[in-house]
């Protein structure tokens, strides 16, 4: 048994990797210490535990820290045995880990160019979004949850877009039309966001809106790089 | 043990990540059947195997297919456990060997602009490229391997890139090997083992590959 206070999480509130992080601490019931960093005054302690990136999340435990998302996910699913939230099986496992790589290096590159571009580049990346999420609903066809019945891996990481691709929408003036255009992930998205352990943990949206606004303005000078 | 069952793995020669998979198999003593794939005509073995990226590698077993080098490769760990270990067992140097894994695909990113551009945004990428290596030196230090004496996850995810560095170099006009003597030395060791000197390609032919392609789509 890990003691709880040996868990200690460094995010900030809008971040979807971070939240990633912490739904799947809350749905293995795993107690941790919430660390809230100003990415614009980044604190000397993220600093020393993630060097190399020097972003949120960083998962802290028992002294040694863990960072990019996902490879968090995968940590606390084999440190914290209750709950699995991968699947036993190789190829379930493997599919799980291809949706996941899927959402983030393609699904969010995309999203990012629609969020900070205009004109052509940003037609460009809403039509790729949207072939990105065809396949992403004919994945979901005949299932209530990409994992199946009850969320899992695959779902906390296509989490962000549940949510976050909303906000983005909203602030950066494009629509991904998927609530006309792919029925399954629309329907997944509501199931998702009204999941208890989710409900719970999302940032406050009027609030996020504001700060992806804001930081939509900052764009080119600023990149704030969360993982 | 090959049967008619046995995985196949479509590829193309020169592709790094490919590679990773030919080495991950080989340290496994898996025998599997090579598809060479023309990427500029891909089959439709290809485009059906994997119709979200339509790339390489794809690993098909027992009539599934498995896409993306780094989660074919943990496939391989899983399935085929016997005596050699790709990834270690201990969750934190899983952690370690994942994350250093996912940072040699950055490797790749850089090498492509590297040689893809000119001027200013080719400086950038060298630029780029050479903190990487620095970073991933100083994560090996004197170590023989990455993970110690076992050669692991984070070597084979890293070593199909490093004949390309003849290419990265010529292009970019520097030296790897003196901005981080290291990473060649370790590149030289992985060499002596047979599942890598079998899959990697030589780099004379990955430069030569390179221009053709420079060539095919105009690039500088």
């Amino acid at each position: 048994m890990v003691a709880s206070e040996a868990v200690r999480l460094f995010g900030m509130w809008a971040s979807p990797a971070v939240r990633r992080v912490e739904w799947a601490l809350k749905l293995k019931g795993i107690e941790y210490e919430y660390i809230e960093e100003d990415l614009s005054n980044k604190s000397s302690s993220l600093l020393e535990f993630n060097p190399i990136n020097k972003q949120v999340p960083v998962l802290l435990h028992n002294g040694n820290p863990i960072v990019e998302s996902l490879v968090i996910l995968e940590y606390i699913d084999e440190t914290w045995k209750d709950n699995p939230i991968l699947p036993v099986e190789p190829l379930e496992r493997a599919k799980a880990r291809f949706w996941a790589t899927f959402v983030d290096v393609k699904c969010r590159e995309e999203s990012r160019k629609a969020f900070f571009m205009e004109g052509e580049e940003k037609e460009k990346a809403i039509e790729n979004l949207q072939v990105q999420l065809k396949a992403l609903d004919e994945e979901l066809e005949g299932k209530k949850f990409f994992s199946g019945d009850h969320i899992g891996y695959t779902d906390l990481a296509v989490g962000w877009m549940a949510f976050w691709l909303g906000v983005a929408e909203e602030t950066a003036g494009f629509k991904a039309n998927y609530d006309v255009k792919f029925p399954n992930f629309s329907r997944w998205m509501k199931h998702f966001l009204a999941e208890p352990v989710i409900k719970d943990n999302l940032p406050p949206r009027e609030k996020t809106v504001e700060f992806f606004r804001a930081f939509k303005q900052l764009g080119s000078c600023t990149k704030v790089n969360q993982k | 043990m090959a049967t008619s069952n046995g995985p196949v793995l479509l590829s193309f020669w020169v592709s790094p990540v490919s590679q990773r998979v030919r080495i991950a198999l080989a340290e496994k003593g898996v025998k599997y059947e090579y598809k060479e794939e023309d990427l500029f005509n891909k089959s439709e073995l290809l485009l059906k195997s994997n119709p979200v990226h339509k790339k390489v590698p794809v690993l098909i077993h027992n009539g599934k297919m498995i896409c993306e080098s780094l989660v074919i490769m943990e496939y391989i760990d899983e399935v085929w456990p016997g005596k050699v270990k790709i990834l270690p067992s201990d969750p934190y140097q899983r952690a370690q060997a994942r994350f250093w894994a996912d940072f040699s695909n950055k490797v790749c990113e850089c090498g492509h602009r590297l040689w893809q551009k000119s001027g200013e945004e080719q400086e950038a990428a060298k630029k780029d490229m050479i903190e990487k290596l620095k970073l991933i030196e100083t994560e090996l230090g004197d170590k023989k391997y990455f993970s110690g004496d076992v050669f692991g996850f984070i070597d084979i995810a890293l070593v199909p890139f490093t004949s390309w560095f003849y290419t990265y170099e010529t292009c970019a006009n520097f030296s790897i090997e003196e901005v981080t003597p290291k990473i060649v030395a370790w590149a030289k060791r992985c060499l002596q083992r047979e599942s890598v000197a079998k899959s990697l390609s030589e780099p004379g032919k990955v430069y030569e590959f390179v221009c053709f392609l420079k060539k095919r789509f105009g690039f500088e």
